[in-house]
């Protein structure tokens, strides 16, 4: 009854398997592209050991062309990435297994790049190509670090709330703030419209960054007016206690919203290094390749 | 005759398109007639469209025959245009006339009694009785006049009235049973009264925009919110949360005036500024009217319609019911009813239905030839459970339904597909491959007789794959015609039942069971209905009955250390109970319903005699009961050394089960330990689907990391189903639940399904290529436009019409769900519950 054999139609598409396990994109297929990418790695540098090329090892002996001409190719492909993700072509693929393939073939580029050089760098443009792959590379890294690190926090602060719902609560607190504003002296008033007009956006990607607070008006203004309020006994019925107590929410709404754009531009922001390094690194190779080519 | 009462040969109640249709024939043909509307326009369910709504002319084979006009259109065209014409062909309308009451004032009809069962709330009933009495009838009119006529068209279409306020000051103009704009009010106090989702929706409507300053209070009765859907509830809870909306609990209202209303609360009265009391507390439907004028229905069931001859006759002679309330919702439907109906009145007897061709081409490749008349007659005397019905019905039944035939040895259904339609031999005989591994093991099923009930009734796949033994004529009979078939005939309803428990039966405990050994056991099996959440075994009580799950799902609990622990979830077509019968002993498990179910109850000691005489059943019911308890005592032991992981494993499956988890059969859940938000299974699903995404990842529950994004679970029986009237739901060979071009936009399906994932969008223009956009930036890019570009970009009048968009599990696209493919990381997977549910999870866990 309930283990039935699959349906003759059923799909290719990868599903959770019957155990109920399913694997992110590091583990993809028990890491196999793991040990692709490694053992890759593990044959080209015997390769280099084994082989002896006169006078050294360099990117122009027969083994540094197939090595180069391997990177290339990996680089290329590497940066097909980038329209697989966004192209959504029928067929069997899944872009868990490419993101996987992506990670471990572009780690095993440090051993091949690096053996094409026959560490042979300098201040040349063909150094720089090898720069820019390993920027593109460490960059990476970080990358695969906060997706692996990040989502359980994103997913922890987040509370089933959706980013909208966020920003609307936002507005409402504002909205209420407003209201509660009407009755207070116009010293106060201004300090609540301080407060108000602040641009919860401001403060440049740094602040995003960092997730800080320090030059929040909200938090200056609600310290402010505690000052006033927290020696006051709670009546229950003074404007500026009310005023106190939206200002609180606000925080705290303020302070998820902070922590979740955060993460957000945390997830993203290493993207704009890899894919600008990823075109100055297209630009050096090519570069690099007609230099060769031509100049040698 | 007093003065205020008039009287004419027909009177039509209802202005709608079956009514107002109607009237223009009575007025061509120069009959005395009068056009009855209780509101102060004609058409009230199309006036009440929303605004600019574009209304659709299905079916498109179907030919119009009326004297008045009607294409697909704006709302505001259509209605201009029958107002127009209404006016020019000098139909007698009385607007503003409710009718309360149609009463025959002829000679008592003897013997002709209606009895009318009247449902309370409490579960108990009360049946009165009516004399039936000959026409002229006379019908009593809200403005306090009457009306006499001859012959009475009902055509007030299924709305019903709104539940009124009754108490002081409810009849105050500021009190209102409709919220046409929210956008319209501001600066008010706005008092809402009613918290089912049209309650919830209008008081979401009316605080959404800050800007608009109203205060909006919605009146909830008790703590609950028992009658709205999940999503419904929580956005309001957000909103409350968020200062936009008060809910004023365990409240009802004592008295509105002029600015204040009053409401009755634990603490007292409380009274709060109120400008304006919008009430939505349901409306009745229009059932009990309709009985009260003598008209009977085809059975009690909710799904029932009048019983009605093929001239539209109810079973008060002279009232004609046609249109929504006879059954056939669509707008040309309803018009060609009410030309044909005053044709009918008038003494045409010749006149052939206007779905004649529709039909006629259902018959055409059919061997033999015969009309239509004849193939609905022929299929009715064949098939058992059709017999029942008169050829008006047969007529609607056949819209529903194909007929086909098969040639000798063709295969009608796979094992495994999906599939919850159900077949009916009208000619020769089908035989079933009961054993998947040797099909050359079959059970044939003769003339006459029904197969595939299964599919039908647990909304499961198909148990088994099914041949034609000869040539053969088979109906295939589509969810929705089968149950309107059981609802209005109440002999098919049980005859699918018998069948349908006993081949369950046979099909679950195999081992060569035949249908003589389980006439003792079916004759003590009773079907029973079970809501979500009850239970029916409990842990520890005495008892030996075998339950059948038939419809729904179960979870399996045990107490461990005080807490209940899941064990198992049990789909349709597994059995439970079975350890008290084999092995003796009290319940070990309680066992309860996940979602609204159907249980097949066996008499536990009738079940031990099969037991005795057939050692072979014995044997697979101890093999099953064998795997359960090594199955129990796996948890037991994992509990204690692994109570936080077992703990864990409960409360995932319960979270999922709340979520709907137990009557899906395919969902997408998106673990958040993995998910970057990157949002590119929202992008490839617009771009897999027209530009329309069909999911939201960010919204929806999660529980331990576990996320169930708001999309749809492809539920065993779809609740969006229930009320479409152009049939457009239907579940595709993959067992997705789809809808398809004929979907008129009516948004029933939206407010149908409990989970919110339907959405009521146009089509977005077509974007330059991916290409274009990497290398100029032409375009908006991947994913869903935003409306900004779309309106920018739409196609300079043309318009295009809101229509329900959903999931279809990217049905007919190689590879499958786009979605899941489209995960950068892994996070979006996809699951049916039986095999996420399992036990492995927790095997994994532990481990
Ligand atoms: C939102 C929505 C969108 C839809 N879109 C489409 C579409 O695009 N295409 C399509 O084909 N169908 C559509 N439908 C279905 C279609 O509108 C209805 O099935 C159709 O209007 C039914 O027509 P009717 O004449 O039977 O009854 P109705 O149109 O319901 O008319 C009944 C009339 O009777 C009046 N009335 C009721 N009781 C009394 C009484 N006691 N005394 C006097 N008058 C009374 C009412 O005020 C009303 O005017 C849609 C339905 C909805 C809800
Ligand atoms: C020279 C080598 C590399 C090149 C040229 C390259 C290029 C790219 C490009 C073009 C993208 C597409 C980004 C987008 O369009 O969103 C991308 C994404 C990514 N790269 Fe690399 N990459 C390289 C190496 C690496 C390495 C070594 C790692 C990890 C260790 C890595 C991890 C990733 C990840 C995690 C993504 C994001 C996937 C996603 O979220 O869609 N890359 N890379
Ligand atoms: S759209 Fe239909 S099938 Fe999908 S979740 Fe809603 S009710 Fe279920
Ligand atoms: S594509 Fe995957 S990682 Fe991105 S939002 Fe969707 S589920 Fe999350």
């Amino acid at each position: 009854m309930a283990s039935q054999a699959p349906a003759k139609r059923a799909r290719q598409t990868e599903r959770v398997r019957s155990d109920g396990t399913h694997e992110g994109f590091l583990r993809h297929r028990n890491f196999l592209w793991l040990k692709i990418g490694a053992a890759l790695s593990a044959f080209c540098l015997i390769v280099y050991l084994l082989v002896d090329v006169t006078p050294r090892h360099n990117g122009g002996s027969w083994l540094g062309y197939a090595l180069g001409t391997i990177g290339v190719l990996l680089i290329l492909w590497l940066t097909a990435l980038g329209y697989r993700k966004r192209k959504m072509t029928r067929g069997a693929w899944s872009l868990k297994a490419w993101t996987s393939a992506h990670v471990y073939l572009g780690l095993s580029l440090i051993v091949i790049g690096t053996l094409h050089t026959g560490f042979q760098l300098g201040w040349n443009v063909h150094t720089l190509a090898w720069v820019l792959m390993m920027l593109v590379i460490l960059s990476g890294i970080y990358g695969i670090s906060v997706y692996a690190t990040l989502p359980q926090q994103m997913s922890f602060n987040r509370d089933q709330v959706t980013e909208t719902q966020m920003l609307a609560s936002l507005r409402e607190v504002d909205r209420q703030l407003h209201d509660a504003a009407q009755p207070l002296s116009q010293h106060h008033a201004a300090l609540v419209r301080e407060s108000l007009e602040q641009d919860v956006f401001g403060g440049g990607l740094w602040q995003r960054l960092s997730g800080s607070s320090r030059n929040c008006a909200t938090r200056r203004v609600h310290r402010t007016i505690r000052q006033e309020t927290g020696a006051k006994a709670d009546t229950g019925n003074d404007p500026l206690e009310r005023v106190d107590g939206l200002l609180e929410r606000k925080l705290a709404t303020l302070s998820r919203v902070r922590r979740h754009l955060r993460y957000k531009a945390m997830l993203e922001v290493w993207l704009y290094v890899h894919i600008p390094a990823t075109f100055a690194l297209i630009a050096a190779l090519t570069a690099h390749v007609i230099s060769v080519f031509f100049y040698w | 005759m007093n003065r205020l009462t008039e009287s004419c040969r027909i009177a039509i109640v209802g202005s709608g398109p079956a009514g107002l249709s109607a009237a223009a024939r009575a007025a061509q043909l120069g009959l005395s007639h009068v056009l009855i509307e209780k509101t102060d326009h004609l058409s009230d369910t199309i006036y009440k469209y929303q605004k600019g709504k574009h209304v659709m002319a299905t079916p498109s084979q179907l030919v119009l025959r009326s004297d008045l006009d009607f294409d697909a259109g704006k709302r505001e065209a259509i209605l201009g245009l029958w107002d127009e014409q209404v006016a020019g062909a000098g139909v007698t309308v009385r607007h503003n006339a409710e009718v309360l009451s149609i009463e025959g004032t002829g000679e008592p009809i003897a013997g002709s009694v209606m009895k009318i069962v009247t449902r309370k709330r409490d579960g108990t009933s009360e049946t009165s009785e009516i004399q039936r009495r000959a026409p002229p009838y006379r019908l009593k009119l809200s403005d306090g006049s009457e009306i006499v006529a001859d012959a009475v068209i009902l055509a007030i279409g299924t709305q019903g009235n709104p539940n009124l306020m009754r108490c002081a000051g409810a009849d105050l103009p500021h009190v209102q049973y409709q919220l046409d704009d929210p956008k319209e009010y501001i600066d008010e106090h706005i008092v809402v009264v009613g918290t089912g989702d049209a309650g919830i929706e209008n008081a979401l409507g009316l605080a959404e925009d800050a800007e608009q300053r109203n205060v909006v209070t919605i009146v909830n009765r008790g703590m609950e919110f028992a009658t709205a859907k999940g999503a419904n509830v929580k956005a309001l809870l957000a909103a409350r949360d968020a200062g936009r909306v008060n809910i004023q609990f365990n409240s009802e209202t004592k008295a509105i005036e002029p600015g204040w209303i009053t409401f009755t609360t634990r603490d007292g009265e409380e009274r709060i500024r109120c400008d304006r009391v919008i009430a939505r507390m349901g409306s009745a439907p229009p059932r009990g009217f309709v009985e009260s004028c003598g008209i009977e229905f085809t059975s009690g069931d909710r799904l029932a319609f009048p019983r009605l001859s093929p001239v539209f006759e109810s079973t008060a002679p002279g009232i004609f019911v046609i249109g929504a309330l006879a059954g056939y919702p669509l707008i040309k439907h309803c018009m060609n009813q009410g030309y044909d109906v005053v044709e009918f009145v008038n003494g045409n007897a010749s006149l052939k239905p206007a779905d004649e061709p529709i039909l006629e081409a259902k018959f055409k490749d059919l061997p033999g030839r015969r009309d239509v008349a004849e193939w609905l007659d022929y299929l009715r005397s064949g098939i058992t459970i059709l017999e029942g019905m008169n050829p008006l019905q047969m007529r609607e039944f056949m819209l529903d339904s194909t007929v086909r035939a098969y040639r000798r040895g063709e295969v009608i259904f796979e094992r495994n597909e999906p599939g919850s339609s159900l077949f009916a031999i009208a000619d020769g005989s089908v035989s079933v491959q009961v054993n998947p591994d040797d099909p050359s093991i079959t059970v044939p099923i003769g003339k006459g007789s029904i197969f595939g009930e299964v599919g039908l009734i647990s909304g499961r796949k198909r148990g088994a794959t099914i041949v034609a033994a000869e040539d053969a004529i088979c109906v295939e009979i589509s969810r929705t015609a089968a149950l309107k078939l059981q609802s209005s005939v109440p002999a098919a309803k049980r005859a699918i039942e018998r069948i349908s428990t006993e081949r369950q039966l046979l099909q679950m405990f195999g081992s060569g069971l035949t249908s003589a050994d389980l006439t003792e056991v079916l004759d003590t099996a009773r079907i029973e209905q079970v809501s979500a959440g009850k239970t029916v075994i409990d842990e520890g009580d005495e008892g030996t009955d075998i339950l059948v799950i038939r419809q729904g799902s179960m979870v399996v609990e045990k107490q461990i250390g005080g807490k209940p622990v899941f064990l198992n979830y049990l789909p349709a077509g597994s059995y439970v109970g079975e350890m008290a019968v084999i092995a003796g002993g009290k319940r070990t498990a309680s066992v309860r319903a996940a979602i609204k179910s159907e249980v097949i109850r066996i008499d536990g000691p009738t079940f031990r005699k099969l037991l005795d005489a057939k050692p072979q059943l014995l044997a697979k019911a101890s093999a099953d009961m064998a795997e359960r308890q090594n199955l129990n005592a796996f948890v037991e032991s994992k509990k204690d050394s692994f109570s936080n992981v077992v703990d864990m494993y409960s409360n995932v499956a319960n979270f999922l089960i709340e979520n709907g988890i137990g009557e899906a059969t395919d969902v997408l859940l998106i673990d958040e330990n993995l998910c970057v938000g990157c949002d590119n299974c929202e992008k490839a699903c617009a771009d897999s689907h027209e530009g329309l995404s069909r999911l939201d990842r960010e919204a929806g529950r999660t529980y331990a990391h576990l996320h169930v994004p708001t999309s749809c679970r492809h539920c065993e029986h779809p609740h969006c189903m229930a009320d479409c009237p152009p049939n457009a739901i239907h579940r595709g060979p993959d067992g997705e639940v789809f809808i398809n071009d004929t979907c008129i936009g009516c948004g029933n399906c939206q407010r149908n399904c409990p989970y919110g994932v339907i959405r009521m969008d146009a089509v977005p223009p077509k974007k330059p290529g991916l290409l274009s956009w990497l290398l100029f930036g032409k375009g908006p890019g991947p994913g869903e436009p935003s409306k900004k570009w779309s309106y920018a970009n739409a196609e300079p009048g043309v318009e295009k019409a809101k229509k329900a968009i959903k999931c279809d599990m990217c049905s007919g696209i190689e590879g499958g769900p786009a979605c899941v493919r489209a995960c950068p990381t892994g996070a979006a997977i996809r699951v049916s519950p039986e095999k996420f549910l399992s036990i492995a999870r927790l095997e994994r866990e532990s481990a």
